[in-house]
């Protein structure tokens, strides 16, 4: 699996869905109270981890890790970033 | 004019008694706040007011008048008592925040029942200790959380009952499953459990430092403390939308998220949504929230959001605005009487004490950043940490310390007497946090007397975090201190020395931090974890800590004399 958004959306499944929670890629994260603010540190540094990225604390705000698609733009937003 | 007036005066005149007319109550009478929060507001006529104004993430909304609260809670009550529950078996309540948990709380109340709300991100083993340790027969859920419930079934031979509130009949009922549909259920008869002032009610589970989690165990008669609290320090009126923004799997949420706004008969609204600012001040403008309690966490995380966006929302239907949690830093209480024209009032309690300790009133003076005076009826002062006698000179700093005797108190820790026994020092009750007095009474908070650490408003036990970090494969051993963290106050970080074979990287890191989150719950999950090649130990091999907690806080090491190899 390749697709940017695929891995976020699997890895957000496997790690903090609960059963019968169904997470798409626009599914609300944050403000759906399916990842608290305490987990977001864990989604933050796996993404930091698995693309060899920093984000930034000021970047990494509930909005931008609302839903799969957001944290996508984000990472490709650092990810481009380090390739320039 | 506010509802308490002038505190001197109400310090002056006070008895609980005043409390106990209002509703009602005289010494000897049945007292059931079950039938307090519903029965006894319709039999006032009330019955058509609204009571609960429910909205999820997606927007979509229920309302229970205080007539459906009474039906829903009584066809819960009568669905127990059905599964052969009875008076002091302990049900849990694990469940987002869904009207079942906020209702569910009085149908079990009704029957004497004691219930057991925990917070629902609790992982399978945060929720094995405290069903363990209650010997609960009972837990109403949802069908998103049985998994954790199914993973731990085999070592509770007393959970006779998983009672899931939302079965859709797709997937077959397993071992020990029942389905319950609130709606379907509702009850115009239920006989209520005679329960006295000193029948228990609620088992609030909080962290220890040395040990595993206590059960706080609550009576009936808390509703004495709670109602009056409500009614003073959160002003509450009749016609008054009150939010409280605390979970129920918190002390917060039952005490002043159901028992007291209910038995004032206000109307009250739920978001069962994550936190977002835009999200939060629509909601306060949709339903005309006029009193809203909250905490600091959330204050700081809205101050964070920025001014602008709160100008895009009409608020000014906020009247009275209260935290608890943690202490309220100066800048939030300025903050917010330049953001919303009204500053927030912090009050101080905590699971132990049932309600409402010290506060600042309404119409009192602010000093910003001060925690305020004791409720009216509360002996509060500062303690001495060595001989616990007061400590008169203000400005001293030393232990808070409560005269026991307050209604909402707790009767003990379940079936944990000792440690009971052990809070109480020289005729007075000390809740572990340090402060100071003022020269005009008021209370400045300090900090924890114990290294229980303090997140976002809830307590994390470093022991807790340890034994479970121990547990990981890599980890040989580990110390678990507080850090400081601009928004939650403090976050926890794990120091860890791992076992031969295992090399230090990001993703052992994140592993752990996973480990941890799923098995105890995201408020303990280590926001950070260090490497260490040894930890920091006594020459009789107890890790300090202390030494620890001092370089995150940089702070002086102080003593170190037992320090091992120094």
């Amino acid at each position: 699996m390749n697709n940017l958004e695929d891995v976020i959306l699997e890895y957000v499944i496997a790690e903090y869905a609960e059963e019968d929670d169904k997470v798409t890629y626009d599914t609300p994260l944050i403000s759906g109270g399916l990842v608290d603010s305490f987990s977001m540190v864990s989604l933050k540094r796996f993404l930091e981890v698995k693309y060899k990225i920093s984000i930034p604390d000021e970047d990494a705000s509930p909005e931008a890790f609302d839903s799969v698609n957001k944290i996508a733009e984000l990472v490709l937003r650092f990810t481009s970033k380090k390739q320039a | 004019m506010s509802n308490i007036g002038s505190y001197d005066e109400r310090v002056k005149n006070f008895d609980w008694s005043i409390s106990e007319k209002e509703l009602g109550y005289k010494t000897g009478d049945v007292i059931n706040i079950g039938w307090y929060c519903s029965n006894r507001i319709c039999e006032m006529g009330k019955g058509d007011k609204l009571a609960l104004l429910w909205e999820n993430a997606m927007g979509e909304e229920k309302r229970y008048t205080y007539n459906d609260v009474r039906l829903c809670s009584n066809g819960i009550g009568a669905f127990l008592r059905r599964l052969g529950l009875k008076n002091e078996d302990r049900v849990c309540l694990f469940m987002d925040r869904v009207p079942e948990l906020y209702i569910g709380l009085l149908g079990i109340l009704k029957i004497g029942a004691i219930a057991q709300p925990l917070f629902s991100a609790f992982g399978d083993e945060s929720l094995l200790v405290r069903l363990e340790n209650a010997g609960t027969s009972a837990i109403i859920t949802q069908r998103k959380h049985v998994s954790k419930v199914h993973k731990i079934l085999d070592q509770l031979p007393n959970l006779k009952h998983i009672i899931i509130v939302d079965h859709d009949g797709k997937k077959e009922l397993k071992e020990r499953e029942v389905s319950f549909s609130m709606e379907a259920e509702k009850a115009e008869k239920l006989e209520i459990f005679p329960t006295k002032a000193e029948s228990p009610s609620l088992l609030h589970y909080t962290s220890g430092t040395t040990g595993m989690p206590k059960g706080v165990q609550h009576v009936h008669y808390s509703l004495i403390s709670q109602y009056l609290t409500a009614k003073w320090v959160l002003d509450l009126t009749g016609e008054d939308i009150f939010w409280c923004t605390a979970d129920p799997g918190w002390v917060t949420g039952t005490s002043y998220g159901i028992i007291a706004p209910w038995a004032s008969g206000v109307t009250q609204v739920v978001l069962d949504a994550g936190f977002s600012a835009e999200t939060w001040y629509r909601f306060i403008q949709k339903h005309k929230v006029s009193v809203w309690y909250s905490a600091p966490t959330a204050i700081r995380s809205l101050m964070k959001a920025g001014e602008e966006i709160v100008k895009h929302f009409e608020l000014s239907c906020l009247r009275h605005l209260v935290s608890v949690g943690e202490p309220l830093n100066a800048e939030a209480v300025v903050w917010s009487e330049k953001v919303f024209g009204l500053p927030f009032l912090d009050s101080y309690w905590q699971t132990e004490t049932g309600s409402i300790m010290i506060t600042n009133f309404p119409d009192m003076k602010i000093k910003p950043g001060s925690m305020g005076k004791p409720f009216p009826g509360i002996t509060g002062t500062i303690v001495d940490p060595e001989n616990h006698e007061p400590i008169i000179e203000p400005g001293i700093i030393g232990l808070i310390a409560f005269r026991p005797g307050w209604p909402a108190m707790m009767r003990t820790y379940w079936k944990n007497e000792e440690t009971y026994k052990g809070k109480f020092k020289n005729g007075w009750y000390l809740p572990g946090d340090r402060a100071r007095l003022d020269a005009d009474g008021y209370f400045w908070f300090i900090g924890r007397d114990d290294d229980i650490i303090n997140t976002a408003g809830h307590l994390v036990s470093p022991f807790e975090v340890e034994s479970a970090l121990l547990e990981h494969p890599a980890v040989a051993e580990s110390a678990v201190v507080s850090k400081p963290d601009e928004i939650n106050m403090e976050v926890v970080k794990a120091f860890v020395t791992l076992k031969p074979g295992f090399q230090v990287s990001e993703e052992l890191e994140l592993d752990i931090m996973n480990f941890i989150r799923k098995k105890l719950s995201s408020l303990a999950m280590p926001q950070e974890v260090e490497y260490v090649d040894s930890l920091p130990k006594t020459r009789s091999g107890k890790i300090m800590r202390r030494l620890l907690h001092a370089k995150e806080w940089g702070e002086e090491l102080g003593d170190t004399s037992t320090l091992e190899n120094d």
